[in-house]
C-alpha cells in the first residue's frame, strides 16, 4: 500500500508536468489550429537556453531561470509565430504539422551538435529530502513540483476568466470573427497565447529536466504525453488537459510497476487509442464545442 | 509544346541509362545506397497513395516496412522461399493497414495521425519486447538475398538490378491504380468526402482499401529491404523511420507519382553527395523542409512544375511580343 502511494504521489508530479504541456498544446491548436509536433522539444530546449546562461556566462540559479523564460517567450512563442506558423496557415493544416515534425528534427540536432549528446545534470527547485506521508517515504521534490505546476495552470486559468486581456483570448478561441468585430485585438491574443505556450513549455522544462536530466531525446516521449494527455481530457479545455495530464502520470507509473516495465510506454497509446475511437471529444469535452 | 514533352522524356531517359549501367563506374557502397533508395521509394510510394492520393495522413509507414521486413526474415528462416515470404509480407500488412484503417473511418487530420503514430509506437515495441518471435535487440542476422528460378541475387550488382526491377514494377501498377476507377475514387476522397458520398461512390470501402494497399506496398518494400541489409533489428523502425518516411512523400510532392522517388534521393542519396556537412546533414534538411513547406507545399516536384510554367508563360509572352 505505501508503495502504491509512493508511485500515485510520484505519478502526480510528473502528470502535472504533462498538464502544464498540454495546456500549452491545447490553447495553440483552439486559437490558431496549430498542431505543434515540436511541443516536446520545446519542452527539451528551455532546459538547455538555462545552462548557457549558468555554464557559459556563470549566472546564478534564479538569473539563469528568468533569462530561460524570457528567451523561451520570444523563440518559442514570438518567433515560432512569426517565423513558423504565420507563414504556413494559408497552406492548411498538413503542412504546418510536417513543418513541426522538421523543427523538431532541427531543434534535436542543434542542441546534440551546439551543446551536448550526454543526459546533463539540471539544478532542482527545491532540494529534496524524504517525508513520512500516510506510511510512505514521499519526496519534496515531488510535491514541490506538483504544486507549482498546478499553480501555474490556477493562476493561467484565473488570467483567462477573470482580465479583460484572458476573456478576449476565450473570445478569440471561440469565435475570432465575432471577436474582431466585437473589437479584440485578434493578433495581438494569438501572440499572447504562443507566449504563454513558450513560458509553460519553460516551466515544464525547469521542472522535469532535474528528475530525467537534460538531454536532446527528451521530446520524444513528453511530446507524445502531452499529445495524449490533451486528447484524453479534451482537447478544448484547461481543465480537461490538466485532468489528461495527472492520469497519464499516474498511470504512467503504476503501469511500468504492475504492468510491465517493458510495455510501460504501450499503456498511454492504448488508453489514448481507445479514447480517440470511443469519445474523441476527451473525457471532459463536449463536441464541437470550443473555450478555453 | 513539343518541347515540353521531351525535356522530362530526354531526362528519364538518361536516368534509366545512368541507373542501368550503375555496376559499371559505382562503388559497392554507392549500389547499396542506390539499392536502397529504390527501396525506400517504394515504400514511400505505398504512402503517397494513402497521403496523397486518398488524402488520410499516416505515420505508420515506417512501422509496415517493419513489419514486412520482419515477416519475410522469420519466414526465410523457417526455409519459406523468397517469393512466398515476400507476397506474404504484402499480404500481412494489407490485413493489418486495412484494420488500421477503421480509425480513419471515425476520426479525421491530426487524430488520425495520433493514432497512426501511437500505431508505430507499439508495433516498435512489440518487434523489441517480444523476443522469441523477433530476437529482440539482438536483431536477425544472415539473411539470404533471395534466388529466383535458379539465379542468385546474391552479388549486390545483381540484388541492385533486382531492387530497381522491383521499383520499376511497383511504379507501373501505380501508374496504373491512379488513372484507374479505384485511383479516381481515392482522388475524390480527397477532394471532397461528401461529394464522393454523394456520386455513390463508397468511402468507407475507399478509405479502408486506401490504408490497406498503401500498406501492404509498405510491407513488400520491407520484404526488398530485408535481404538488401541482411540484419534486422528494432530501432530501425522507431517513430523516426516513419515520420523521415512522410517527410519525403511531402518533400518529393505529396500526389505526384514521382514525388516518393524524389524524396527518397534527397533523404538517401544526397548525405552521400553532402559529406562535407559532416554532422549537420540532418539539421540543414529539417531547416530546407521548413523553408519549402512556406513557400511550396506542393515538394520539389510542385516547385518544378511551377517553374516550368512559369517559363512557358514568359516565352509565350515573348513570342507573342515579337509579332
Amino acid at each position: 500500500m505505501s508503495g502504491f502511494i509512493q508511485l500515485v504521489v510520484s505519478g502526480l508530479a510528473t502528470g502535472a508536468i504533462y498538464a502544464l504541456v498540454a495546456v500549452g498544446f491545447a490553447l495553440l491548436w483552439q486559437t490558431s489550429q496549430t498542431i505543434n509536433f515540436a511541443q516536446g522539444e520545446f519542452v527539451m530546449v528551455p532546459a538547455f537556453f538555462v545552462l548557457v546562461a549558468m555554464k557559459v556566462w556563470g549566472l546564478g540559479y534564479l538569473p539563469s531561470i528568468a533569462i530561460g523564460l524570457v528567451v523561451s517567450a520570444l523563440l518559442l512563442g514570438a518567433a515560432f509565430k512569426g517565423l513558423v506558423v504565420e507563414p504556413m496557415l494559408r497552406h492548411g493544416v498538413l503542412p504546418l504539422v510536417i513543418s513541426t515534425v522538421a523543427l523538431a528534427i532541427l531543434m534535436k540536432e542543434s542542441v546534440k551538435d551546439f551543446y551536448s549528446s550526454q543526459a546533463q545534470q539540471f539544478p532542482p527547485i527545491v532540494e529534496g529530502t524524504d517525508i513520512e506521508f500516510l506510511g510512505a517515504v514521499v519526496s519534496t521534490q515531488s510535491i514541490a513540483i506538483f504544486f507549482v505546476a498546478l499553480g501555474a495552470v490556477a493562476l493561467l486559468n484565473w488570467f483567462l476568466s477573470s482580465t479583460l486581456t484572458g476573456r478576449a483570448m476565450q473570445a478569440t478561441a471561440q469565435n475570432r470573427a465575432v471577436a474582431r468585430i466585437l473589437g479584440v485585438d485578434v493578433d495581438r491574443m494569438i501572440l499572447y497565447t504562443f507566449l504563454i505556450n513558450g513560458l509553460l513549455t519553460a516551466l515544464a522544462s525547469f521542472l522535469i529536466s532535474p528528475i530525467y536530466l537534460a538531454k536532446f531525446t527528451n521530446g520524444e516521449t513528453l511530446g507524445l504525453a502531452a499529445f495524449v494527455a490533451a486528447i484524453v481530457g479534451g482537447f478544448n479545455h484547461v481543465r480537461g488537459a490538466v485532468l489528461g495530464g495527472l492520469i497519464l502520470g499516474v498511470l504512467d507509473n503504476l503501469a511500468a510497476s504492475y504492468v510491465s516495465a517493458q510495455y510501460r510506454a504501450a499503456v498511454p497509446l492504448i488508453v489514448l487509442v481507445v479514447v480517440i475511437l470511443f469519445r474523441p471529444q476527451g473525457l471532459l469535452g463536449r463536441v464541437e464545442e470550443r473555450s478555453v | 509544346m513539343e518541347r515540353a514533352r521531351l525535356v522530362p522524356l530526354a531526362i528519364a531517359a538518361a536516368v534509366v541509362l545512368a541507373l542501368a549501367l550503375g555496376p559499371q563506374f559505382l562503388r559497392p557502397s554507392s549500389l547499396y545506397l542506390v539499392s536502397l533508395w529504390a527501396v525506400t521509394a517504394i515504400a514511400a510510394m505505398g504512402l503517397n497513395l494513402t497521403l496523397g492520393y486518398a488524402g488520410q495522413i499516416s505515420m505508420a509507414q515506417g512501422a509496415f516496412v517493419g513489419i514486412g521486413a520482419y515477416a519475410t526474415a522469420i519466414l526465410m528462416q523457417q526455409g519459406v522461399p523468397f517469393p512466398a515470404a515476400f507476397v506474404a509480407a504484402g499480404a500481412i500488412c494489407f490485413g493489418v493497414g486495412w484494420l488500421l484503417g477503421y480509425p480513419a473511418l471515425r476520426v479525421q487530420h491530426h487524430y488520425l495521425a495520433f493514432v497512426t503514430l501511437a500505431f508505430t509506437t507499439l508495433v516498435y515495441l512489440l518487434l523489441r519486447n517480444e523476443q522469441w518471435l523477433t530476437n529482440g535487440v539482438y536483431g536477425i542476422s544472415g539473411i539470404q538475398r533471395p534466388v529466383l528460378f535458379g539465379v542468385s541475387f546474391a552479388k549486390s550488382a545483381d540484388y541492385y538490378y533486382f531492387c530497381l526491377g522491383m521499383l520499376a514494377i511497383f511504379l507501373g501498377a501505380m501508374w496504373w491504380m491512379i488513372r484507374s476507377p479505384w485511383g479516381r475514387a481515392f482522388m475524390v476522397l480527397r477532394e471532397n468526402p461528401v461529394r464522393a458520398m454523394s456520386l455513390g461512390v463508397d468511402t468507407r470501402r475507399y478509405t479502408l482499401l486506401a490504408f490497406a494497399i498503401g500498406s501492404s506496398i509498405g510491407g513488400f518494400a520491407g520484404g526488398l529491404f530485408a535481404p538488401l541489409v541482411q540484419f534486422l533489428e528494432p530501432g530501425s523502425f522507431s517513430l523516426g523511420y516513419s515520420l523521415s518516411l512522410l517527410l519525403m512523400v511531402i518533400v518529393g510532392g505529396s500526389g505526384y507519382l514521382l514525388g516518393p522517388l524524389v524524396g527518397a534521393m534527397v533523404a538517401v542519396l544526397l548525405p552521400e553527395f553532402l559529406r562535407f556537412t559532416q554532422g549537420y546533414y540532418l539539421l540543414l534538411y529539417a531547416a530546407a523542409v521548413m523553408i519549402l513547406m512556406t513557400f511550396c507545399p506542393q515538394g520539389l516536384i510542385g516547385m518544378a512544375e511551377r517553374i516550368a510554367a512559369a517559363l512557358r508563360r514568359r516565352r509565350t509572352t515573348a513570342t507573342t511580343g515579337t509579332h
